[in-house]
């Protein structure tokens, strides 16, 4: 218990799933074109990953191994289709905008990662804590991404913020006359940016360990990876 | 079953029936969710249908301003099918799936038509739609679907660049059938700086829907 409380914590930065342990890339590389899109697919994969790591955790003690797999996907799947629903009666244009990434949500790695590893063994105050820390580490890159290349790709910032939240509707900034870099748009684009921001993580990470040598190897006999042979 | 049970039961209390132990947190977990989701679902059918309507009435306002008609377009609509042509020549429309097409009316009469339009950009399909009043002059076009390059081929799109305003109130009897071409080719319509192959594309589309709305004029309008 104490490794996974530990390793909850590290969600935010140490094992930021979108940076460190690379989980869900489709939906953030694809939806990343925006600030807008961004933020909201970011935001649902939060509250999707908050419900079944509590719904999980709660069903902990009841589920047989054969069982845990389908009952995680049906949990997933039903809260991906919870916010389907609310969506496209409630944000349409967004809905539309984000599409078929939208119910992927249900097939988002990240989240089945999160219900295996930690919700199905945890309570449920440390699943949704890890839920919140994971989530957010994800919804940070995810919006940093959208914003950098929305800056790039567009010159602008928080267009059509509005579809997401009502009284936003003047924030759109126009930083450049003209787009400063089009690739940030495309596909390729989303790729080169999220191997700069990984890139610029790991050399934060070492400049950190550099100044401050001791504290952050983790503790031994901790491994999660068992390496083989090493039994 | 009940001849089972007493057996199973010998073996320890826990094991007496472990297959429905087992299935039964995924039946009510299943079970619970089906419910909660076809309520959820009937709660916003309504709203989520009134949104879609009124995204696609928006759409329909761009190539055709309201003051031109006073019916609902949604109702008043028919089904393009490529599989199955109803008009003459409807592969000028270079539609790849059946698409829906819209009659406005003016106090009764057809006023104009809205045609969906589909054409091959750099990218990949570019779906469009156009308005056309009974002069034959077009009322807007948008592009409603594409996959252009971002900060090139893109201006087809109106968030990108006003170029598809070009089109405006333009017609086969204010431009000549050979101007319907991007500059670099002779024509009247700017092509963009590093993109051509998409407003080449469009234009040429674009003059397509023209000669088919000629050829069945009196089909569309019913005159």
């Amino acid at each position: 218990m104490s490794t996974e409380q530990r390793h909850d914590t590290r969600g935010l930065w140490h094992d930021n799933p979108a940076l460190v342990q690379l989980l869900g890339l489709s939906p953030l590389l694809a939806m990343s074109d925006a600030t807008v899109t961004a933020l909201a697919l970011g935001l649902c994969t939060l509250l999707v990953l908050m419900c079944s790591n509590l719904c999980t955790s709660l069903l902990r003690n009841r589920l047989s191994p054969a069982l845990r797999l389908p009952v995680f996907a049906l949990l997933i799947a039903s809260f991906t289709t919870v916010l389907e629903l609310t969506m496209s009666a409630y944000a349409y244009p967004l809905s539309q905008r984000l599409g078929i990434f939208l119910p992927l949500i249900a097939a988002n790695s990240l989240l089945f990662a999160r219900a295996e590893r930690c919700a199905s063994k945890a309570s449920p105050s440390i699943a949704v804590k890890d839920a919140v820390l994971m989530g957010l580490g994800f919804l940070f890159v995810f919006i940093a991404l959208g914003m950098t290349r929305e800056l790039l790709g567009t010159g602008q910032l928080f267009a059509d913020l509005e579809q997401l939240l009502p009284f936003a509707a003047n924030w759109k900034l126009s930083v450049f006359g003209d787009a400063p870099l089009p690739l940030a748009l495309l596909p390729p684009g989303a790729l080169l940016l999220l191997g700069g921001f990984a890139a610029f993580k790991n050399v934060l990470d070492q400049r950190r360990a550099r100044t401050l040598p001791e504290p952050e190897l983790p503790p031994p006999g901790s491994k999660r990876v068992r390496v083989t042979g090493q039994l | 079953m009940s001849e089972i049970e007493p057996q199973a039961q010998d073996t320890g209390k826990r094991e007496a029936s472990p297959l429905l132990r087992h299935i039964l947190p995924l039946v009510a977990v299943a079970l619970l969710a089906a419910v909660l989701l076809s309520l959820l679902q009937s709660a916003t059918a309504e709203r989520a249908t009134a949104a879609r309507r009124a995204a696609e009435r928006a759409a329909l306002e761009a190539v055709l301003p309201p003051t031109q008609h006073d019916n609902d377009l949604l109702t008043d609509s028919f089904v393009l099918d490529p599989a199955a042509p109803q008009f003459t020549q409807q592969e000028l429309l270079g539609l790849s799936a059946p698409r829906t097409a819209y009659l406005a009316r003016s106090n009764g009469t057809p006023s104009a038509v809205i045609l969906p339009l589909e054409t091959r950009g750099y990218r990949g399909p570019i779906l469009l739609l156009i308005g056309i009043d009974r002069e034959g002059a077009i009322t807007g076009v948008r592009a409603v679907e594409h996959n252009e390059t971002p900060g090139l081929g893109d201006k087809i799109d109106l968030d990108e660049s006003r170029w598809i305003l070009g089109f405006d109130r333009r017609s086969l009897d204010n431009t000549d059938p050979v101007l319907w071409r991007v500059k670099k080719d002779g024509g009247e319509f700017d092509q963009f700086v590093g993109a051509t192959q998409t407003p080449r594309a469009v234009v040429g589309v674009v003059r397509q829907a023209l000669d088919f709305f000629e050829l069945n004029r009196a089909a569309l309008l019913g005159d």
